[in-house]
């Protein structure tokens, strides 16, 4: 049976010691490295901060043409993209049905018409970005894979969604259809957080 | 007003339309090219298709300022005698019923066989989708499609 006596003075003195040392210990001074216990605290926080990134990631905005097969999904519904679209060799689809020929640079002024953003298209067979039916984590090692996320390093990863007006158009993608869950303001900060606390995903 | 610059059916053409008009309405209402025809108004059937700088574009869709300094071939620019293998083509598998459809599909029949001379009937299937016909002659376009390449083949004209 555990007693519930409470500790000699000495006892409590010794502990404090060992909280102080313990903690002193945890953090890194000057130029050194940070401690371990930092590091873990410093991956907590780019977990965290990509599943922020992950709940954009994952929206219809994103992952109806983020997609394995080749035809492209729409609407908030994520139903198959009408009139049989395919990806074609190149990302833009195939001849005669480019995704061009409908989707302009900007969205439709006529209520369901179609979006429209400059260079709309699918990322090409040879660099797929499929996150559709991938888990976060699988999602966030794809994202910052240069040989998989179309070359960029992370420091590009931020320009990207921060300045492509293609990832903007998500923000504005025109009636019936639903923005991200997050301002892009805040996955701008979210993707960066995420970069410069180590860019670590769940389960590394 | 701006004026804008378009080469249509090989004719320079100026407009000082409105720059975010729709080339369909340029087409027909300011150039008089009526043979571009207004079906859904959405980019969802195909009535409108144009071939511009080689893609079959949604006129309904694509304002005059995309086709600025731009190559457009409607269907009045096809052919000036009804020559070309696809025009053939068609007349010789009676494909039009009301008609209304028909230069849309004719235009993204020219741009599929300019980039695949030997299309199967997936290939058609894969390139026609996006232009409706509500009379439904979907296998005579099928089979004309076929015989327009042919026709290309035999050395008629290049589509």
């Amino acid at each position: 049976m555990i007693s519930a006596r409470r500790p000699t003075p000495a006892v409590t003195v010794v502990l404090g010691v060992m909280c102080v040392v313990a903690l002193l210990s945890s953090y890194s001074f000057g130029r050194g490295e940070p401690s371990s216990g930092a590091q873990a605290d410093k991956g907590l926080a780019s977990i965290h901060a990509f599943a922020s990134v992950a709940s954009v990631l994952t929206s219809p905005r994103c992952l109806n043409c983020h997609i394995p097969g080749d035809s492209p999904l729409q609407g908030n519904q994520q139903t198959p993209h009408t009139m049989n679209v395919k990806r074609g060799s190149d990302g833009r689809g195939t001849p005669a049905m480019r995704c061009t020929n409908c989707h302009q640079e900007q969205n439709s002024r006529e209520a369901h018409g179609p979006p429209g953003a400059p260079g709309w298209r699918l990322p090409p067979p040879s660099m797929r970005l499929a996150w559709r039916g991938l888990s976060v984590a699988d999602i966030c090692r794809a994202v910052k894979d240069p040989s998989r996320n179309g070359g960029k390093s992370l420091p590009q990863l931020i320009e990207h969604v921060r300045d492509d007006r293609f990832v903007n158009w998500a923000w504005n993608p025109g009636p019936h259809r639903s923005v991200p869950p997050l301002s892009h303001d805040d996955f701008v900060a979210s993707v960066t957080e995420w970069i410069q606390t180590g860019a670590a995903c769940p389960g590394d | 007003m701006r004026e804008t610059t378009v080469f249509v059916n090989g004719e320079a053409r100026v407009t000082d339309a409105d720059p975010t008009t729709p080339l369909l309405w340029v087409l027909r209402d300011t150039f008089g090219l009526t043979g571009t025809k207004y079906g859904c108004g959405i980019g969802q059937c195909g009535a409108c298709t144009v071939i511009l700088d080689g893609d079959a574009v949604r006129s309904c869709q694509a304002t005059l300022r995309r086709a600025a300094g731009k190559q457009v071939t409607t269907i009045e620019g096809l052919s000036r005698d009804g020559s070309h293998p696809v025009q053939h083509a068609w007349l010789e598998e009676q494909v039009p019923q009301c008609g209304y459809c028909q230069s849309g599909q004719i235009l993204a029949a020219v741009v599929l066989l300019a980039s695949n001379a030997n299309p199967t009937d997936a290939d058609i299937n894969e390139a026609m989708s996006g232009n409706l016909c509500r009379c439904g002659t979907y296998h005579r376009i099928r089979r004309a499609v076929h015989r327009a390449a042919e026709l290309a083949h035999a050395g008629a004209q290049k589509p």
